[in-house]
């Protein structure tokens, strides 16, 4: 990875492409991130950039932190996130990452928490079929077999229902339509997780070629 | 106003006529034949408009060869080079489904005075 930002998810709209087609793109306010610590091998046994994003109101900040951000003199913001880049030595502390760091036709990586669906049955959860609605079956929704008898217990990894969402999601290889540096701005074409105001991480595509 | 809407209001075209369902329209769209790109005119009746800022879309009817041909197009698409109002109806519904069921004399729409 050589580079990467941080952004939040505005929403989803559609665009025109030039022939006519309906592009759905969802709407992304990437950046302007601070690159606020470096870490390289020889201090911290690894290479990554720090970056912040969202300035953050003051009293929302705690002491600790804003040790972090004085002694390098950035203004605090919301979110802190490493990123593991192998060129380390591009980046200056307090030097910005605009989204003009992407280009029109890219394939990036996105990044985001998926929207919370609470306790979820196995069919919503693990996409399990349903039982028959009719003919005298009373078996509509429910998990089926959880196993054989001979182990006489239900092996570890089974599919049950349970909490569902919430968690740290990546969808891979989606293009990024337009870039507006002016109002920092990346519009992708998809869907991306998460909800609106949601944290998002837009990296470039590890399987494009 | 919020960012998606000023992204959408961005795309809108000025120039659209005021028009609605019960008015018969002519249709410029661009089509692309090999490498060549023309105008093709589709002429006919709104039957619906729906859809808000640069997701509407609205539906010409046609009757050809007394066949009924409907052609749904976005509003703002860059293809639709220009509509045309022809003639304005008087109707009472925002949706006329009902003409499809209607052929001849029974399927024509009273013009606004």
């Amino acid at each position: 990875m050589s580079k990467g930002i941080l952004g939040k998810k505005v929403g989803m709209t559609q665009i025109f492409a030039e022939d006519g087609h309906v592009v759905p793109v969802t709407v992304i306010l990437a950046g302007p991130c601070t690159v606020v610590q470096k870490k390289t091998t020889a201090t911290d046994g690894y290479n990554a950039v720090q970056v912040g994003f969202d300035i953050a109101k003051e009293k929302r900040v705690n002491k600790p932190s804003k040790g972090h951000f004085a002694k390098v003199n950035v203004t605090p913001v919301r979110f802190l996130r490493e990123l593991r880049l192998e060129n380390v030595d591009d980046y200056q502390i307090g030097q910005e990452i605009k989204a003009d760091i992407f280009g029109a036709g890219e394939k990036v990586d996105v990044v985001g928490t998926s929207k919370g669906k609470g306790f979820a049955g196995a069919i919503k959860r693990h996409g399990f079929h349903r039982g028959p609605m009719k003919h005298g079956s009373k078996y509509h929704r429910r998990t089926g077999s959880l196993g054989a008898k001979g182990p006489a217990r239900v092996y570890k990894g089974r599919k049950l229902p349970g909490r569902m969402g919430g968690v740290r999601v990546t969808v891979q290889n989606l293009e990024i339509i337009r870039v507006d540096a002016e109002r920092n701005l990346l519009l992708i074409k998809g869907a991306v997780p998460g909800p609106k105001k949601g944290l998002i991480l837009i990296k470039p595509s590890v399987k494009a070629k | 106003m919020d960012l998606l809407s000023i992204l959408e209001k961005e795309q809108l075209k000025t120039d659209i006529p005021n028009f609605r369902p019960g008015d018969s329209v002519r249709v410029h769209v661009k089509v692309v034949e090999g490498t060549r790109e023309r105008i093709q005119v589709f002429e006919g009746l709104v039957i619906k408009r729906k859809g808000g800022a640069i997701r509407e879309t609205f539906t010409v009817r046609r009757v050809t060869y007394g066949v009924g041909v409907e052609r749904t197009f976005p509003v703002h698409s860059p293809r639709v080079d220009k509509i045309e109002v022809i003639r304005r109806g008087v109707v009472r519904r925002a949706k006329l489904y009902y003409l499809r069921e209607l052929s001849g004399k029974a399927a024509r729409i009273r013009e606004k005075k």
